[in-house]
């Protein structure tokens, strides 16, 4: 589904992303697990297709097609849904205007009839259950005024209303108590089918309890430095990152 | 400068000829005003930048032309005007051609007795006295050249009386087309809004030209509210874009009467309002609201004054300006709080979005505040689409036409959501959603 090939970014001069490969296939879940700094979201941010990054080298190819060369809301509608590390607010455009508009783009895109009004109502309804969202949040701005877990919700929320083929959750773990947690977590993994693809970044392997990844990996100074199974997150847990760090020849800033 | 000289004699002149066409109806107190206008016109010179009131609104262009005062309505079928009505708008509707008022065109509905919908030149006949009373009371032609010019041309217009306690449900529709046929004329609609005590109404004032031509509107309005009254007054200006627009609104607020102003420019190549205020009792509430949105070579400019002349008066000044590729805004917003008007709270805003890079404004918001028991405050902001919404609705698969149009559906919303009237609210929300898709 997703194959990153020996990519290198820049942000304002600086190199963050120093040569990342990695392939995802269809139905995977993979961890990027890694400190800060590492280039976690700008990674993220990347494949989303946010403009400020600037790729220059290497390729992403996903679903066959050259990522690089699609903008934003073609990578969405193609399938690619990423969840904010910071999820913005945007005063004035309700929730529900949101995602009306996107849902009805993406069946545009894909040659299908908009859902009407009742259509859209009974889906929005469903995928609010999943998430344990009070309704009055639909009729509010975009995430104005929303707690933290709100926030995480409402992303975790509109991934499941747009049922995306590779899911990308930047470190949606970030902020949640534990029960927060543990209802984003299931409406993720009510998104999980093998039809699909997931990538967790995250700080902590506390979220990896609750979504069970295939391959973890970490990230430290632009490059994957490691990859292994879900028990990789379990050594990062007891051991740290050091150990990594140690392995890398350059040393560490802290 | 010989030049501007050149166009007040061409004014001057023109005046001659008018006087000559009125023929009999050339007394009374209306022509009494016309004559001490034109004489105000010939002594008061036309603004320049370097007037502070005109400081960032050059009307040089607009004495490039020698405009013809309009002298009659051009003949329109009903079938040249539906574009220009609001399905679902109840109310009377008066159509004015040319600044004048077309009775095969217009729409009157049954009115309670005591209200009073009809032409200003039918006003002279029938309901002299009220005319009298109020006309020009408020719109001071001594030291205002365009008004002067308005006042000495006179001739039709608006004018709506709604008594004691009567309130009206439908907004009036006024609407104020220009069809020049080639010509550069001269529209002057002068209009006359009362309303007595304990009454309410809804009006549209709406300006709209049938041809993308260069003409030159110079509309006044004078409004009295009386004691607890209501009015909700909306302008949507929709002329040509290379029209010139000069429009002044004055307000005269006896005690406890509520005003609201909303001011929808999106037409006119130069388009200059004076929207003034005045609360000359207690209890007084006035809420300015406005929106403009501007493209190509566009100037707009709104200079505002609320006096509060009294204690205990509330106003809200609000206004939002849109403003794209080389466009131009001026906002200059007065809050005068005299020495008595203790308790006075007066808010004011102007909020500003470019969408292009040479795009500019100029904002000015001015407190003069002599009372020492008051709550002001204001405020202006310049700034561009916000690029972390505008990613984040892309990464929803939301196209970047949309997502604009989103936006800065988002950054009107809190001016036009007290807009009351349905139609006109849906109306603009469709224009906002729109107008500025790239495609």
């Amino acid at each position: 589904m997703l194959e990153i090939k020996d990519l290198h970014v820049r942000i304002e001069g600086k190199e963050i992303l120093k040569g990342i490969n990695l392939k995802v296939n269809t139905g995977e879940i993979h961890a990027i697990m890694g400190p800060n700094g590492s280039g976690k979201s700008t990674l993220a941010q990347v494949l989303a297709g946010r403009e400020e990054y600037e790729v220059t080298k290497g390729e992403i190819i996903f679903k066959g097609k050259n990522l690089l060369k699609l903008s934003p809301e073609d990578r969405a509608r193609e399938g690619i849904f990423l969840a904010f590390q910071y999820p913005v607010e945007i005063a004035g455009v309700s929730n529900t205007n949101l995602l009306k508009t996107a849902l009805n783009e993406a069946r545009k895109y894909r040659g299908e009839e908009e859902l009407d009004a009742i259509e859209f109502l009974s889906l929005i309804k469903e995928k609010m259950k999943l998430l344990e969202m009070d309704q009055t949040l639909l009729n509010r701005s975009v995430n104005e005024g929303f707690s933290g877990g709100e926030k995480k919700k409402n992303e975790i929320f509109q991934m499941a209303a747009l049922e995306p083929t590779l899911a990308i959750l930047d470190e949606t773990d970030s902020g949640l108590d534990i029960d927060a947690l543990r209802i984003v977590a299931n409406g993720v993994n009510k998104l999980i089918s093998p039809e699909r693809s997931t990538i967790v970044i995250t700080h902590y392997q506390r979220l990896l309890n609750y979504i069970v990844p295939d391959f973890v990996h970490v990230l430290y100074k632009g490059k994957i430095v490691k990859s292994g199974g879900k028990d990789l997150a379990l050594e990062l847990e007891n051991k740290g990152y050091d150990w990594l760090k140690e392995k890398n020849s350059e040393p560490v800033k802290s | 400068m010989n030049e501007v000289l050149d166009i007040k004699n061409w004014y001057l002149e023109n005046f001659k000829g008018f006087e000559n066409s009125l023929n009999g109806a050339s007394s009374g107190f209306i022509h009494q005003l016309r004559k001490k206008a034109i004489r105000s016109f010939e002594d008061l010179n036309f603004p320049t930048t370097h007037d502070e009131e005109w400081k960032y609104t050059n009307i040089a262009p607009l004495l490039m032309h020698n405009f013809i005062p309009s002298g009659k309505a051009t003949n329109l079928s009903k079938g040249d005007i539906t574009k220009f009505l609001f399905d679902d708008l109840n109310g009377s509707l008066l159509v004015f051609v040319n600044g004048y008022y077309v009775n095969e065109l217009s729409d009157l509905r049954n009115l309670p007795k005591g209200v009073v919908v009809q032409n200003f030149a039918s006003a002279l006949k029938e309901n002299y006295s009220i005319v009298q009373k109020y006309y020009g009371k408020y719109a001071d032609y001594k030291n205002h050249i365009f008004t002067a010019l308005s006042t000495a041309f006179i001739k039709d217009g608006a004018f709506i009386y709604v008594s004691d306690g009567k309130i009206l449900n439908d907004p009036i529709h006024l609407l104020f087309i220009t069809s020049t046929k080639n010509d550069k004329i001269l529209v002057q609609p002068r209009n006359l809004f009362v309303a007595g005590k304990n009454s309410q109404f809804k009006i549209l004032e709406h300006y709209v030209s049938l041809d993308e031509d260069t003409y030159f509107t110079n509309s006044v309005t004078e409004i009295f509210t009386d004691e607890n009254a209501i009015v909700d007054h909306i302008k949507l200006q929709e002329e040509s874009k290379k029209a010139f627009h000069i429009a002044r609104m004055e307000v005269n607020q006896e005690k406890s009467s509520n005003f609201t102003s909303h001011l929808i420019s999106l037409g006119g190549g130069i388009a200059r309002n004076d929207i003034n205020s005045r609360f000359n009792d207690e209890g007084g509430e006035c809420m300015l609201n406005g929106l403009f949105l501007t493209s190509g070579t566009q100037l707009f400019d709104v200079h505002s004054m609320i006096d509060h002349a009294k204690p205990l008066c509330n106003s809200h000044e609000h206004y939002k300006g849109i403003l794209d590729d080389k466009s131009r805004g001026v906002f200059n917003g007065k809050v005068m709080v005299r020495r008595d008007a203790q308790k006075t709270n007066a808010f004011q805003e102007n909020n500003n979005i470019l969408l292009s890079t040479e795009a500019l404004i100029n904002t000015k918001p001015q407190l003069e505040i002599f009372a020492d028991d008051v709550k002001c405050s204001h405020g202006a902001t310049i700034g561009q689409l916000d690029a972390d919404s505008m990613f984040y609705l892309k990464s929803r698969g939301i196209p970047e036409d949309i997502a604009r149009g989103i936006l800065i559906h988002a950054f009107a919303s809190d001016v036009i959501k007290y807009i009351k009237i349905d139609p006109i609210r849906n109306y603009l929300e469709n224009i906002l959603e729109n107008k500025f898709n790239k495609n």
